[in-house]
């Protein structure tokens, strides 16, 4: 296994942890833009540009391109979060030249009116699907309210009305400023050819033109609150809960994740043995969301609408307990036993590894082998868990139902 | 590093009918393995569906010398990435481990189907567990519509969901499902696949160790009952209307199965493929839309799924049906040039996880009582021809539609659309 790294002149970076022995290779454009980069009116548009990119470019019609992605045999997508919008293919390593070439190609789109129309059609239809699905929408609206003003709070999605009212030109506009080649990294991992591929991007990529681009990095200060939102048609009840976390830079971040994994793991955690293990909730957990300069945890409880208060009252105590007396060594060394062999076992794909080497060069400009992962969950103490307990009190939240229920007790 | 190929793989059926397979990859860290035991939900009787899904946890509460918190601190200390369900033939457990702690693993397991302690004072704990599910699953459209489809593509009990209904959940007691832990948490039936760093002989001797002494029992006779009608529309105050739609296909085992397979990747597998292609891209009719071969041991099914607003729900429809349809009119050399890449490259990946190869052993062994190995299903793909699968659509169109719909609205149900 081995790293390597180059810069093009434009500020485009290339990465790639290559595997001579791997079987296949997966590459992928990351573009630091997401919806923490756009305003109200614009909301969305991350997003549906994601959608645009496989519409077409001067050299590919948007059916060229759907079908050169499975000529390769290609396993490929893309998607968008608040902080970066990836496009992905994993192939087999004879396809490098094709696959780089077409990747390249696509993220200099036509963004042809016509498309756009269509397309529109189809981000509709995805708005709408998550609205018909748990917890309807109730993640945006807990999000929004917790981060406030702080672009953090912004939907991936977007709404029908902001979709709706968005133009081929606001579009054109955000693609210009935010698909600048110094805002983009180019990732890999697998059997990869290094030298070809910084050749290749030298050649696809080399013309690209650098424009100003910048993020809104300020640490935002996250509001507590209550609401609940009535939803008839609801069979469940949908808790969800933020407080602060570590952000993705902070070197206390493996600490958070032990303590989560302790507290809300889907299996032999805290909230799993008080919630889950005896029938009380459908599904109850507790996941750090890490992002550039915040991070939430964030615990999600689905259970039937008559359990929701007494079982909300559950999560205060376990929480309430966690708080007082802390962790024992042994849960701390459980949780790192699981954490660690997950991460060994997930790096076995090239493909895993590659949003690994992409996110953390894009969220921190850092590698990581998988065995310095492993080293940094397993050099966690105890003390550094109560550390964190401390400065991030998971009791400090915002919570959010939506269900059946037209009121909650807190 | 070599593809795989019979030579690491192998297999053999203990004294009491269980069968082991295993396949060596020996450049991988980890290990896998699928524990296929013969508690389906078609094995349930019909006053008791939901059974085998009730066991699934209850056999997860406790076993050997451990108790339920036991049970899992010992499985995560061991960093097992698992789970377990439960399909219509089958309770299936698995999981992936680093290879050197497969064996204590499979000891685990071992005590799960063989020494449970389906303790008493936990089975209303179980039997909640289960009703939280029915109750999640009030809140799935998209899933609901499927099962509901399933149920009129097959006949009960091979279209039932492993859930079961609310009735049937709570009239189940500790005393019935003990009775069904007896019956059919057995070795006769019982299939355990192994894939990853792993030495032969060495697992053999701990396969025969720990399930050697396992007693068969004696298998229950299943009684078929007619499927449920043509349109099934379940009223929903909804956005999006879900449409589900089935037609019956070839089986794994099946001489024709890769040109059924090759039919369906043609509608379905990829991003050119003609319902992404002809309902997404060029109408932008909905977000999701797909089909797929359900196959059981002697009947298959194509099951179809599109979701889309109301307004647009019946041309959505009428687009699905048209492409399924026009299939029989014969598939283009670039398409099935285009799949057979997509396939090979995905054979090839395979080799990169134990536990996909782990799910596709167990899964063989299942229909063919036999292992295909990569080498052969490449062949196969290669054997392919527009003009065997073409041949193969003329003589076996699409026919005999089932549809299911969840939504606001009933949809309008073509009815010429057999040949």
């Amino acid at each position: 296994m081995q790293f390597r790294h180059e810069v093009l002149d434009n500020g485009l970076q290339i990465v790639a942890e290559i595997n001579p022995n791997a079987y296949s290779l997966s590459s992928a454009f990351f573009v630091k833009t997401g919806s923490r980069d756009e305003t109200a009116e614009i909301a969305g548009v991350s997003h549906f540009l994601e959608h645009m990119v496989f519409k077409g470019t001067p050299r590919r019609s948007a059916a060229d391109v759907n079908r050169e992605l499975d000529e390769m045999g290609s396993q490929s997508n893309a998607y968008t979060s608040e902080e970066q919008t990836v496009y992905y293919a994993v192939v087999l390593p004879e396809f490098q030249e094709q696959v780089v070439d077409l990747l390249a190609d696509i993220m200099r789109p036509s963004l042809r009116v016509s498309d756009f129309e269509t397309e529109k059609q189809v981000i509709l239809e995805e708005i709408m699907k998550y609205d018909d699905q748990p917890p309807f929408g109730g993640h945006e609206r807990i999000m929004a309210s917790y981060f406030g003003q702080h672009p953090l709070g912004n939907s991936v999605l977007g709404t029908a009305e902001t979709v709706g009212a968005l133009s081929a030109d606001r579009m054109m506009d955000y693609f210009n400023r935010r698909y600048s080649p110094h805002n983009i990294v180019l990732a890999a991992s697998g059997r990869v050819d290094f030298d070809a591929l910084v050749e290749q991007a030298k050649r696809h990529c080399g013309d690209w033109e650098r424009s100003e681009t910048s993020r809104d990095l300020s640490r935002p200060a996250g509001k507590t609150g209550f609401e609940v939102i009535h939803k008839e048609t609801a069979a469940q009840e949908y808790l969800i809960q933020l407080a602060d976390c570590p952000a993705s830079e902070d070197a206390d971040r493996f600490a958070a994740r032990l303590l989560t994994t302790i507290f809300g793991d889907d299996t032999g955690s805290r909230l799993f043995w008080a919630l889950v293990d005896p029938g009380l909730a459908e599904f109850a957990s507790s996941d750090p969301y890490e992002f550039q300069s915040a991070g939430v945890y964030m615990n999600y409880l689905c259970c039937s609408p008559e359990e929701a208060a007494s079982n909300l009252a559950i999560l205060t105590e376990e929480i309430a307990k966690l708080e007082k007396n802390g962790v024992t060594l042994a849960e701390l060394e459980q949780a790192k036993n699981k954490v660690c062999s997950s991460t060994v076992l997930r790096s076995e794909r090239p493909s895993s590894r590659l949003f690994s080497v992409g996110n953390g060069w894009i969220q921190r400009g850092k590698y990581h082998t998988v065995a310095e992962s492993v080293a940094a969950y397993k050099s966690v103490t105890l003390d550094d868990v109560h550390a964190v307990l401390a400065k991030y009190p998971l009791s400090k939240s915002n919570t959010l139902a939506i269900g059946p229920l037209a009121e909650l007790s807190r | 590093m070599s593809p795989s190929d019979s030579s690491t793989i192998r297999h053999e059926t203990l004294a009491n009918g269980m069968t082991l397979v295993v396949e060596q990859m020996p450049w991988l860290e980890s290990a896998a393995f699928a524990l296929l035991t013969p508690s389906g939900s078609a094995s349930d009787s019909k006053t008791q569906v939901g059974v085998s899904n009730l066991l699934c946890d209850w056999t997860q509460r406790g076993c050997g010398n451990r108790d339920s918190r036991q049970f899992i601190e010992d499985l995560d200390n061991l960093g097992v990435s698992r789970g377990a369900g439960v399909s219509t033939s089958h309770t299936s457990f698995g999981g992936a481990v680093l290879a050197e702690n497969l064996g204590r693993t499979l000891a685990i397991y071992a005590d799960v189907v063989q020494k449970p302690h389906l303790p008493e004072d936990e089975f209303d704990e179980a039997q909640l567990v289960c009703l939280q599910e029915l109750r999640a699953l009030e809140d799935d459209l998209a899933q609901q519509s499927m099962l509901q489809l399933r149920k009129q593509v097959y006949a009960d009990p091979w279209g039932r969901a492993s859930y079961g209904d609310v009735a049937s959940v709570e009239a189940l007691t500790a005393e019935i499902a003990k009775a069904h832990f007896a019956a059919s948490y057995r070795p006769n039936g019982t299939i355990l696949a192994i894939a990853g760093n792993i030495d032969w002989n060495q697992t053999r001797d701990d396969v025969l160790r720990l399930f050697g002494d396992w007693k068969m029992a004696a298998e229950s006779p299943i009684v078929e009952t007619p499927a449920e009608g043509i349109y099934c529309h379940l009223p929903f105050d909804s956005n999006q209307t879900h449409i589900g739609v089935g037609y019956e296909c070839v089986p794994y085992s099946h001489p024709d199965y890769f040109l059924a397979r090759a039919a369906v990747g043609v509608l379905s597998d990829g991003m050119s493929s003609r319902l992404f292609t002809e309902v997404r891209e060029n109408r932008g009719l909905c977000y999701t839309v797909f089909a797929s071969i359900n196959t059981l041991l002697d009947r298959a099914s194509v099951l179809c799924y599109a979701g889309t607003s109301t307004e647009r729900a019946q041309e959505t429809l009428d687009v699905l049906m048209s492409e399924l349809v026009r299939i029989r009119e014969g598939i283009e050399e670039s398409e099935l040039t285009r799949l057979k890449a997509r396939i090979k490259s995905s054979l090839v990946m395979q080799q990169e996880s134990s536990s996909s190869r782990a799910s596709s052993l167990a899964s063989d062994w299942r229909h063919l009582g036999r292992v295909r190995t990569l080498d052969e299903l490449t062949s196969i793909l290669d054997g392919l021809t527009c003009d065997s699968i073409n041949r193969y659509l003329q003589d076996n169109p699409p026919h005999d539609f089932r549809f299911t719909t969840v939504g606001a609205e009933k949809l309008e149900i073509p009815v010429a659309v057999s040949p």
